[in-house]
């Protein structure tokens, strides 16, 4: 039985010591971010942690570069709009 | 909290900085090794935590990885480490500043080379930003670093050696190489035989992606390119056109192919906010990329920081691990005072060999200009702040930019969170084809390239709390 994090609400499998964004891509993923300006999705351009296009949410944590961050089980990862700050929007 | 001073502090566990780091060793000084990644290898021998013998097949020289490996060996190692700056100097000391996670290490030296290395330089080209599109060196990352597919049905495209790697581990791993679209003739090489015969694996490693290619019928185009994406949500197609000797697109050449990811690079650009921000002097080297000035032994103008590998000019592995070599051997007798042996013969004919192959490379493999006249005014030229080829060249022929800087500051061109290392090459060129700009020069790269905080840190690290919960 292979390990799993959540994103968005399923469950995405992985295997030791690979990343999110790698698991996300593996798992048929594209994109997991839209742009503050134009609402574009992005997902994995540079996957070397250059260009900060795969910003992802994990554990509530905005603003982290997936294909950099190494999966763990029961992660929650979610999708991030915009520069992942709304929820302290006024 | 700083550590003791090591002798020698080592930024960079790719093949420069192991080599760099093993030599310090072999030196007698006492060496740390402080790397972004997990493990040691850089990008060139990436691989995930652990043995790399589940994707070794994709691997080339890995008997000098392990040997390297060994050798530094007694090292005090910092992986996972993201150096966000250097400071100091040779009378006072150096301090290499990284985070890992939610800690901040202060790794203090006597000497430091920097090892830096280099990523995937990019053109932008019509809705490049589409997800599917990746670096040549992301599709490579996520294959040898997570064994993970980009897609079904690649499309490579670009310039440089580089591709053929790319194409040739993606095909070995299933994927369907649709086709290498090389914007440059190859068969330039013949007129650097001379610069390729003195480096005999060079020949012998082209021909392996060659023939396996080749076994893969995977198709290879030359002087044509990937000049568009196609698709709403993600990539779908791109449009493949052949290209004239200024790589403007031949009329009517343009031709549609389907794909479900496609990869691209033209050559690398060499990561240089750290030697920058002790102020060692650059240069621009033949690819048009802002390199450090080294000398004989590696050292740059600042006393007691050497550079090696791609930072002083990109040229590969085997050239990475020679100048590093050279480095740590210096950086070692600079630290523990010892006089400085002139550098080997065996080390010096090797790095000029190494240095003319890369020459040639260049030469054969560069980046014209003519890719200026694939964008339409909504290209995007920086994929942070969204901001258009359309905007950047109002910056420039409307409100008199005429250097990358005043570009950068009109357009916000560069201004995101990448800081301009994907578009800061592109957003130069275009500010420097304009009626009345000079062409690029170091000053305007350095302009795009100078990046006080080099990894992301939080504020609240950086005001010094450390109670602070690490929040970016």
């Amino acid at each position: 039985m292979s390990a799993r994090f959540e994103f968005d609400g399923r469950a995405v499998p992985f295997s030791e010591g690979q990343t999110v964004g790698a698991a996300l891509v593996a798992a048929g993923v594209r994109s997991w971010r839209t742009t503050r300006r134009e609402g574009r999705p992005r997902g994995v351009f540079c996957g070397i942690g250059i260009c900060f296009d795969c910003l992802v949410t994990v554990d509530d944590v905005p603003n982290q570069r997936a294909c950099l961050v190494p999966a763990s089980s029961g992660a929650i990862v979610r999708s991030q709009e915009g520069d992942g700050r709304g929820h302290l929007a006024v | 909290m700083a550590t003791s001073p090591y002798d020698v502090a080592v930024v960079g566990a790719g093949p420069a900085g192991l080599a760099a780091a093993a030599a310090a060793l072999a030196g007698g000084a006492r060496v740390a090794l402080i790397d972004a990644g997990r493990q040691p290898g850089g990008q060139y021998w990436r691989h995930r935590p652990g043995d790399l013998g589940a994707v070794a097949d994709l691997h080339h020289d890995l008997r000098t990885f392990r040997s390297l490996v060994d050798g530094a060996a007694h090292a005090v190692k910092y992986f996972g480490h993201h150096v966000w700056t250097v400071s100091g100097s040779a009378a006072d000391g150096f301090a290499v500043r990284s985070v890992a996670g939610d800690a901040e290490e202060e790794v203090g030296a006597r000497s430091l080379v920097l090892a830096p290395g280099a990523y995937d330089r990019q053109v932008p080209f019509r809705s490049w930003d589409l997800p599917g599109v990746y670096t040549a060196g992301g599709a490579q990352a996520l294959l040898k670093g997570n064994e993970v597919l980009v897609g079904r049905r690649v499309v490579v495209g670009g310039t440089g050696p580089f591709l053929l790697p790319v194409a040739a581990g993606l095909a070995a791993r299933g994927a369907r190489v649709v086709g290498v679209y090389e914007a440059n003739r190859p068969a330039g090489w013949a007129r650097h035989a001379g610069a390729v015969a003195r480096v005999a694996a060079k020949l012998t490693e082209g021909a392996g992606y060659a023939a396996a290619l080749a076994r893969h019928r995977v198709p290879f185009h030359t002087r044509r390119a990937v000049v568009a994406a196609h698709g709403d949500d993600v990539v779908g197609a791109v449009t493949v056109a052949r290209l004239d000797r200024e790589w403007r697109v031949v009329p009517g050449s343009e031709r549609v192919v389907e794909c479900d990811a496609v990869a691209v690079g033209w050559g690398f650009t060499p990561q240089l906010e750290l030697p920058l921000a002790l102020g060692v002097a650059t240069r621009v080297d033949a690819d048009g990329s802002l390199v450090v000035e080294v000398d004989e032994h590696q050292r740059t103008s600042v006393p007691g920081v050497y550079v090696a590998g791609e930072a002083c000019g990109v040229g590969g592995a085997p050239l990475a691990v020679a100048e590093g070599e050279i480095a740590g051997t210096a950086a070692a007798a600079t630290a523990t005072g010892t006089a400085l042996a002139p550098v080997p013969a065996r080390l010096r004919r090797r790095r000029r060999a190494l240095r003319r192959f890369a020459a040639a490379m260049h030469a054969v493999h560069p980046v014209r200009d003519g890719w200026q006249t694939w964008l339409g005014d909504d290209t995007l030229v920086c994929r942070c702040e969204e901001v258009t080829a359309g905007e950047v060249r109002a910056a420039v022929d409307e409100l008199g930019a005429t250097d990358a800087r005043t570009a950068k500051l009109l357009s916000r061109a560069g201004m995101g969170w990448c800081q301009g290392r994907v578009c800061g090459y592109a957003t130069a060129c275009l500010t420097a084809s304009a009626p009345g700009s000079a062409p690029v020069s170091a000053l305007d790269l350095q302009g795009v390239s100078e990046r006080p905080i080099a990894a992301p840190i939080s504020l609240g690290r950086l005001a010094g709390d450390a109670g602070h919960n690490g929040q970016q």
